[in-house]
């Protein structure tokens, strides 16, 4: 779901690129304030493993492809704020090494995959577990539905961007970009659950590093009542 | 704080390394938004990056196409990680700072 330079007109890619930076100055600063010591590593290695299942380009049908975005993993893995960090340095060094994505478009792709795709995960997931309770397939069942709604609603995100560029007649793009990545979100929501069933067999602390409860009362405060 | 035994981050990133030995094996077809594009005809208004290093995650200079994208794919791996981690532990020196700990 990447966009390449020249799809998007200059409107529309200026948009992408403000209300993305307004997103991550907002995710830096909750960074800044909740990041636990041990969700460093975590950041790096959550990073390189969505970089390289990226790579991993599943067919989806008659001629088609998709792959892992990682939004939702990453969101469930280290929450919002880290998920977003994460993402959009994936994002930027696929722009910038590799040429995969325009580097103009570097800013609504970062909007589409790095902020919506993980903020719905995010939500959608916590609201899932919410509702399911706590029956034993609760966090696989919420772990698909995040990732498959989180590529379903980025890539409506990438078609309204195509619609608002002129790139192709909004009833096409809509229907044609929600309809390709409901299959792909299937892809992205089993590779999700793999992963993460994986995570909870072999290493369940890791689970819990975005589970933390942010740091309580005066920390909090005191930095609120400076900034 | 960190419980979590070195060991474990270094396995994690093999774990990282280790998928990209698969990449060679990957659908070859256009992503989902490839096939719109060119199923709408807009595929034409793509524009070429002003300059490549690692164009379509194949390593320049590698005969064997699936060892140039092994390589490709290695190298990528590495740089995010440590970008990513770079990142991070930025953002935890100024966690710690504000939340003096």
């Amino acid at each position: 779901m990447h966009i390449p330079d020249g799809f998007l007109n200059t409107a529309t890619t200026a948009v992408g690129w403000a209300a993305s930076a307004g997103a991550l100055s907002y995710g830096t600063r909750r960074l800044t304030r909740d990041l636990d010591e041990s969700q460093v590593p975590l950041m790096g290695v959550t990073a390189a493993f969505i970089f390289a299942a990226q790579m991993m380009n599943f067919t989806v049908a008659g001629g088609t492809s998709g792959h892992l975005l990682g939004g939702a993993l990453a969101a469930i893995l280290l929450g919002p704020w880290a998920g977003m960090t994460v993402i959009t340095a994936v994002l930027a060094v696929q722009a910038l090494v590799f040429q995969d994505g325009g580097l103009l478009a570097l800013g609504p792709n970062v909007l589409n995959m790095a902020v919506v795709g993980v903020l719905v995960a995010w939500v959608v997931y916590r609201l899932s577990l919410r509702v399911l309770g706590q029956r034993r397939s609760a966090p696989s069942i919420a772990a698909f539905t995040a990732a498959w709604l989180s590529v379903v609603i980025a890539a409506l995100f990438a078609a309204v961007e195509l619609g608002l560029s002129g790139a192709s007649p909004w009833g096409l793009v809509l229907p044609a970009m929600g309809g390709v990545h409901a299959l792909i979100g299937i892809g992205e929501g089993l590779i999700t659950v793999a992963v993460l069933s994986f995570v909870r067999v072999v290493r369940p602390d890791l689970l819990s590093l975005s589970a933390r409860p942010q740091k309580p009362g005066p920390a909090t405060l005191d930095q609120e009542t400076a900034s | 704080m960190s419980r979590i035994p070195r060991t474990i981050w270094i396995l994690a990133l093999l774990v990282a390394l280790a998928v990209t030995f698969l990449s060679p094996l990957a659908s070859p077809h256009p992503d989902g938004l490839e096939r719109v594009a060119e199923d709408q005809a807009f595929i034409e208004r793509a524009q070429d990056a002003p300059y490549a290093i690692i164009p379509d995650y194949v390593f320049p200079g590698i005969e064997n196409q699936a060892v140039a994208t092994i390589v490709a794919g290695l190298l990528g791996t590495l740089i995010v990680a440590g970008l990513t981690y770079g990142l991070a532990r930025a953002a935890r020196c100024r966690a710690a700072h504000q939340g003096g700990q």
